[in-house]
C-alpha cells in the first residue's frame, strides 16, 4: 500500500477547472515533489489531500484511508504546512506547539514534552517563551513545520515550503526537508522551482492546468527535456535565425530551439557539454554572427515547460485556480 | 544538529496516537483547549482589557448622570434602580460582538487552514471561542456591578434572586455570541464584522424597555418594544435584582435564550463545515 493514492481527482471553481483527472502516488519513506507553474492545481490537490476541500470527482486515500468518507481518522494520520504560516501570533512558540499537541489528544504532560523537543530540535528553544509575532519569517515557517511534525505524521504535507523565504532561509529550509526525509517521513511538497524539486524529492509530478503532464524522477525529466541548456546570444536580432540553424546542427539534439527576440537570445538542450562553448564561439564567429555571450547552464522549470508543453511556466498565472 | 540523535530520541518517544477520540468529553476538551488559545492572549493585549473595563464604566456613569435626572419612570423612586439592569443587559449583548470580530480574525488568517487538518471536533473552534467571550463577559460584567453599587444601585430581593438574573444576562449574551458567530463566518473581513455585529444591536437594545418605559414610546414602536426579547431580558433581570415578581418574562426570556443558542450554534457550526477559504 502505498502512503499517498490519487485518482482522477476533478475540482472546480465557478468557471474554472482547477483539476482536470489526476493521478498519482506516494511511496511509503519517500519524498513527492509536485512541481507546477502559480494556478498549476498544486495546492488544490494539496488541500483535498489534506481534508480541506472536497474533491468533485476522484478518490485519493492517505494512509489507506479515504478522504473524503473519513477526514478525521486521515486527519489524526496527516501534518500539514500551508503557504502561509499558520501560527496563531498571539500564543509564544511552546504554547503554539502545547495547542496542537492538546487537539492531538495527547495528555497535557505528553504535549509540553513534545512542545520542548521541537522547540530544541528547531533551533526555536530560546524564542520558544516569546509571542509569535516577534518571529521572523524563517522562524515563523520553522514552527509552522514543528507544528505540522507534533503528532509523528505518517504523511507531512509541505506546501511550498521555502516560498517568500530569502535565499538563507531557504538553504536552512533544505537542510531541515533534508533531515525530516532522512528518518523516514513519507513526504509531499509542492513547489514552483526545478532545483528545489531536484534537490529534495525522489519523484517529481509535473502539473499543468490541473493535468499531470510529465512525471519521473529528476533525472529521468531532464532525460526527457534534453539536458543541460546552450543559451547564445547575438548582437542583432537578424541573426537570430541563422544562429539557431547552426546550433541545432552542432547540438543534434531532438527538442526544438527557443529563440528570444527582444532579447536577442537563442536556448538549445545540449546533452553533451563538453567542450561546447569555444565549439559554439569558433563556428558563428566563422559565420560571421557577433556573439554576445554564451552561456551552458541547468534547465529551469520553465525549460521543462517549454519542452512539455510549449508555453512558459509564468505565462498562464491568471488562472487563479492555485487555491 | 545531529540527526541520529535526534532519531534515537524520537524512538525513545511514546508512540503516537492515531486514532480520533469521540463523545462528548472530547467535544468539551477540545472545546476548552481552543477557549485557552483565547483566553492566553488576553492579557499579552492590555488594549482590549482596559476597553473591556472602561466601556462598561462609561455606560453605567453616562445613563445614570446624563439621562438619570430627565427621566422618570412609572412605578420607580430611583432611576438608577430602573436603569442599572438595562445597562447591565446592554453591555453583555454589546460584549458579543467580540465572538463576530474573533471569528472573522480566525477566518481570515493561515491558522483556521491548521485547525481544519486537525482531529479535532471541528465545531471546537466556534465552541472555543464563545466559551473564551463569556470569560471576557463575565469580567465586564463583575466591573459594571460595582461601578454600579458605586452610584447606588442596590439588589433589593434574595441574593439566589440576583445570581439568578446575573446568569440570565450571561446566558442571553452567551446565545448572542452564536448570533454573532455566525455573523463573522458570513463577512469577508474584520471590519465588517465589526460593523456588522454592532449594528443591529442598536434598535434592538434601544428599542425596549432597557432605559426608558415602553409606554412613553408612539404607539407602533411601543408594539416592537413590547415583542422584543431584549425587553423581556430586562424585565426579567429588573425584577429579580430589585426583589419582584418576574412572572412570565423569566420563561420567555430563558426561552428565547435557549431557542437563539440552539439555532444559531447549529447554522454556525454548519456554516464553518461548509465554508473554506
Amino acid at each position: 500500500m502505498n502512503a499517498v493514492e490519487v485518482e482522477g481527482l476533478e475540482k472546480r471553481f465557478g468557471d474554472t477547472e482547477a483539476l482536470r483527472g489526476v493521478d498519482l502516488t506516494v511511496e511509503k519513506a519517500t519524498v513527492l515533489g509536485l512541481l507546477g507553474p502559480n494556478g498549476a492545481g498544486k495546492t488544490t490537490t494539496v488541500r483535498i489531500l489534506t481534508t480541506l476541500l472536497k474533491a468533485d470527482a476522484g478518490r485519493a486515500t492517505v494512509d489507506g484511508i479515504d478522504v473524503a468518507s473519513d477526514p478525521r481518522r486521515v486527519r489524526a494520520r496527516i501534518g500539514l504546512t500551508g503557504q502561509y504560516a499558520a501560527v496563531d501570533e498571539r500564543l509564544t512558540g511552546f504554547e503554539s506547539l502545547e495547542h496542537v499537541g492538546r487537539l492531538f489528544h495527547l495528555s497535557t504532560r505528553e504535549a509540553r514534552a513534545r512542545a520542548t523537543e521541537l522547540l530544541e530540535r528547531f533551533d526555536l528553544t530560546d524564542a520558544g517563551g516569546r509571542v509569535v509575532k516577534g518571529y521572523s519569517g524563517g522562524m515563523r515557517r520553522r514552527l509552522d513545520i514543528a507544528m505540522s511534525l507534533v503528532s509523528r505524521p505518517t504523511v507531512l504535507f509541505l506546501d511550498e515550503p521555502t516560498t517568500g523565504l530569502d535565499p538563507r532561509s531557504r538553504l536552512g529550509m533544505w537542510d531541515l526537508i533534508e533531515e525530516l526525509v532522512a528518518e523516514g517521513t513519507t513526504t509531499l511538497l509542492t513547489t514552483q522551482y526545478l532545483d528545489e524539486a531536484e534537490r529534495l524529492a525522489d519523484d517529481i509530478v509535473v502539473i499543468d492546468h490541473g493535468t499531470v503532464i510529465a512525471k519521473g524522477t529528476a533525472d529521468e525529466l531532464k532525460g526527457q527535456i534534453g539536458g543541460d541548456r546552450l543559451e547564445v546570444t547575438v548582437g542583432r536580432p537578424d541573426e537570430l535565425a541563422r544562429t539557431a540553424e547552426l546550433l541545432r546542427d552542432r547540438c543534434a539534439v531532438t527538442g526544438a530551439e527557443h529563440v528570444d527576440v527582444e532579447a536577442r537570445t537563442v536556448t538549445i538542450a545540449a546533452s553533451e557539454t563538453h567542450k561546447i562553448v569555444p565549439d559554439v564561439v569558433r563556428l558563428l564567429d566563422d559565420a560571421g554572427i557577433e556573439v554576445l555571450d554564451v552561456v551552458v547552464r541547468r534547465p529551469t522549470l520553465d525549460d521543462v515547460f517549454l519542452q512539455l508543453t510549449g508555453h512558459a511556466a509564468d505565462g498562464d498565472a491568471d488562472e487563479g485556480g492555485d487555491r | 544538529m545531529t540527526t541520529t540523535a535526534r532519531a534515537a530520541a524520537d524512538e525513545l518517544a511514546p508512540p503516537p496516537q492515531r486514532e480520533v477520540p469521540r463523545g462528548l468529553v472530547w467535544v468539551w476538551r477540545d472545546s476548552w483547549t481552543e477557549a485557552l488559545r483565547h483566553l492566553r492572549a488576553v492579557p499579552r493585549n492590555p488594549d482590549l482589557l482596559i476597553f473591556a473595563t472602561i466601556q462598561p464604566i462609561m455606560f453605567v456613569l453616562l445613563f445614570n448622570y446624563v439621562f438619570g435626572g430627565a427621566i422618570d419612570v412609572p412605578g420607580y423612586d430611583s432611576y438608577t434602580q430602573y436603569l442599572m439592569p438595562g445597562v447591565f443587559a446592554q453591555t453583555v449583548l454589546f460584549g458579543s460582538a467580540f465572538t463576530g470580530i474573533g471569528v472573522a480574525e480566525d477566518m481570515t488568517k493561515g491558522i483556521i487552514d491548521r485547525l481544519r487538518s486537525l482531529p479535532m471536533y471541528q465545531p471546537s473552534v466556534l465552541v472555543g471561542r464563545t466559551l473564551s467571550d463569556i470569560c471576557r463577559n463575565i469580567f465586564t460584567f463583575v466591573v459594571m456591578f460595582i461601578v454600579g453599587y458605586i452610584v447606588g444601585f442596590r439588589i433589593g430581593g434574595s441574593i439566589s434572586a440576583a445570581i439568578g438574573a446575573t446568569l440570565l444576562l450571561l446566558g442571553f449574551s452567551y446565545a448572542f455570541s452564536w448570533v454573532q458567530a455566525l455573523i463573522g463566518l458570513s463577512v469577508k473581513s474584520v471590519e465588517a464584522a465589526n460593523s456588522a455585529g454592532f449594528i443591529w444591536m442598536f434598535p434592538l437594545t434601544f428599542v425596549s424597555s432597557a432605559f426608558v418605559s415602553t409606554a412613553s414610546m408612539p404607539q407602533w414602536l411601543q408594539t416592537f418594544a413590547d415583542w422584543n426579547p431584549f425587553t423581556k431580558l430586562t424585565n426579567a433581570a429588573r425584577a429579580l435584582y430589585t426583589g419582584s415578581d418576574p412572572g412570565a418574562d423569566l420563561w420567555i426570556a430563558i426561552a428565547w435564550a435557549i431557542g437563539i443558542t440552539v439555532v444559531f450554534s447549529f447554522l454556525a457550526a454548519r456554516k464553518y463545515s461548509r465554508t473554506s477559504r
